[in-house]
């Protein structure tokens, strides 16, 4: 491979990855937008979303590394298993801000961040409980077909995480943009108190930034299985905190900046893997979280809003 | 139309309102007097339900509304313009017109009420795509007023609409306001500056840490002593 080539490959790779991570990072951003709390809660829910996919797809018979479907059964397979999967942690994410987060409305200090570190213990604990602690094969149903670009190859498998990514990012950007809950949800996160006076039921945007969030943490989980053919309790994590960290690179409340800061992290751990070995990509990481909140404290894309009084 | 019964309102240990009672009628412009922190803004967001009193009745139309939900009280007819306008910056001029109409299904009644809006205020109409952080104090005033007019209301609640503006606009929103009250809305306006609300309103409460004090036609107040001395210093050394 030329170095050009590799330098492509290692992006296409970063793009795939950082599509995750952006999907992941999308959770955290509009949570915090609306209700400034960082729900570390996000973590677990992205790799319960990896289970629920596992399991979706072995009821369609998919299981192991072996291509058992092919054309239109298999589209539909992974459809349902997308679309049971964004539901199923949705509605997780609804459930957790209703049991462990609106009893603490209105109280002061880091007790609901708190409590969402909890939550997301309990999550990845009865998990390992259910399911065991070892690791798990993900299914690789989607049979191996390469597209070249010079030496540089993309898999439909990374053709497919891009355009499911685009169209839920899309689809989220459009519904905050243009339908009125999503009206609501910038009004609210612009301006609570000025929102609630204008007939918004806050807790209904809370409800829809938990279900969106953790639905898009349920896709990022799908990927992250398909991606790396394997799933345990543990993968939230270090994948939650690297899009935790894009978030806050993009600027945390920021929705495009989100997306942006995921696939700068995603270029960054293809780049680091490539050239300086895959167990520095964290040190990279962090370190240019580092560097850009020093230059710019509010993130890429974020505006330093005046404290609240 | 909107009625105050001995309402007693905390926050905390602190009796912010004490047995107090309002009596406005439909179609007049009714102005709260008062220094700071007695109970002027407290009583605005009792009658929108942000705080919600201890004991005593809000009746509007007849009805007790003092358990309902804000959502709801919007629905039957309060809007607010609220104290420093807080429009939503980074959403667009149509955007806030829109979030005033946000408890009404979209209809043949938004775009009646959107022109009236825009005819009220062209300048509005002018800067519909702007976004509303971009826009003059002057400007942010008018979509405060539009953004409240476009929940179709009854009552308009109003907390200090002239704070921030310069004389020029300060005169012009109070024409407005008479505008839009002559339409047939009532208003209730939380005012500092009573020489300006006295020469508009039918009538005045004074309220005096957390009482009423006084109450009585608002050209019986501009007369009095008392208030005189104690709101309208202003316009006496103006007139000197």
């Amino acid at each position: 491979m030329s170095p050009f080539d590799l330098l492509l490959q290692q992006i296409i790779n970063g793009l795939s990855l950082g599509s995750m991570y952006a999907l992941l990072a999308l959770g955290f951003t509009i949570v915090y937008g609306i209700m400034e709390l960082i729900n570390f809660s996000h973590f677990n829910v992205f790799m319960i979303g990896s289970f629920v996919a596992m399991g979706v797809l072995s009821l369609f018979g998919l299981q192991g590394q072996s291509i058992l479907m092919h054309g239109a059964p298999l589209v539909v397979a992974l459809i349902v298993a997308l679309v049971v999967t964004m539901v199923a942690c949705g509605l997780l994410g609804v459930l957790i801000e209703r049991v462990a987060l609106r009893p603490l409305r209105g109280v002061q200090g880091p007790m609901a961040m708190i409590t969402t570190i909890g939550v997301s213990y309990v999550l990845s604990n009865a998990t390992m409980l259910a399911l065991g602690a070892n690791t798990k094969n993900f299914p690789n149903p989607i049979p191996p077909m390469t597209f070249h670009i010079g030496t540089a190859q993309i898999t439909a498998f990374q053709i497919v995480i891009w355009v499911l990514s685009a169209l839920l990012m899309g689809g989220l950007y459009m519904f905050v943009q243009r339908s009125k809950l999503g009206k609501a949800m910038r009004a609210t996160a612009q301006d609570p108190d000025a929102a609630l006076m204008m007939g918004v039921e806050v807790n209904r945007v809370i409800m829809t930034a938990f279900f969106l969030g953790s639905a898009l943490a349920g896709a990022a989980g799908f990927i992250f299985g398909l991606y790396y053919n394997f799933t345990n309790f543990g993968i939230g994590f270090t994948a939650g905190l690297r899009a935790f960290t894009a978030a806050v690179l993009g600027g945390i409340g920021n929705i495009p900046g989100a997306m942006l800061g995921g696939i700068l992290i995603g270029l960054i751990e293809a780049m680091a893997g490539q050239y300086v070995g895959a167990k520095w990509a964290d040190v990279i990481i962090f370190s240019l979280l580092v560097l850009v909140l020093i230059a710019r404290p509010a993130g890429l894309l974020g505006r330093l809003a005046p404290t609240k009084s | 139309m909107l009625e105050f019964r001995n309402v007693n309102t905390y926050y905390g240990d602190l009796h912010v309102l004490k047995n107090v009672n309002y009596n406005l009628g439909a179609g007049e412009i009714i102005c709260l007097l008062g220094g700071n922190a007695c109970g002027k803004s407290t009583t605005m967001k009792t009658i929108m339900g942000i705080v919600r009193p201890t004991s005593g009745e809000v009746i509007f139309e007849g009805q007790r509304i003092d358990k309902l939900s804000t959502a709801e009280r919007v629905r039957r007819g309060i809007a607010p313009v609220l104290e420093a306008r807080r429009l939503f910056p980074r959403m667009t001029v149509f955007e806030n017109l829109e979030m005033g109409a946000f408890t009404r299904k979209r209809g043949p009644e938004f775009n009646e009420d959107l022109d009236r809006v825009y005819t009220l205020f062209p300048r509005v109409k002018e800067r519909r795509d702007q976004q509303a952080g971009t826009l003059s104090g002057g400007e942010q005033q008018m979509v405060a007023i539009g953004r409240a007019l476009m929940a179709r209301p009854k009552l308009i609640c109003m907390d200090e609409p002239s704070m921030g503006l310069s004389p020029l606009f300060v005169e012009q929103t109070f024409e407005i306001i008479q505008t839009i009250n002559r339409q047939g809305v009532t208003i209730f306006m939380v005012e500092q500056n009573a020489a300006m609300a006295l020469s508009i309103a039918h009538r005045a409460y004074v309220l005096q840490t957390g009482q009423v004090v006084l109450s009585g036609p608002a050209s019986e107040l501009r007369e009095n002593e008392q208030i005189r001395e104690a709101y309208l210093g202003e316009m006496q050394v103006a007139a000197e």
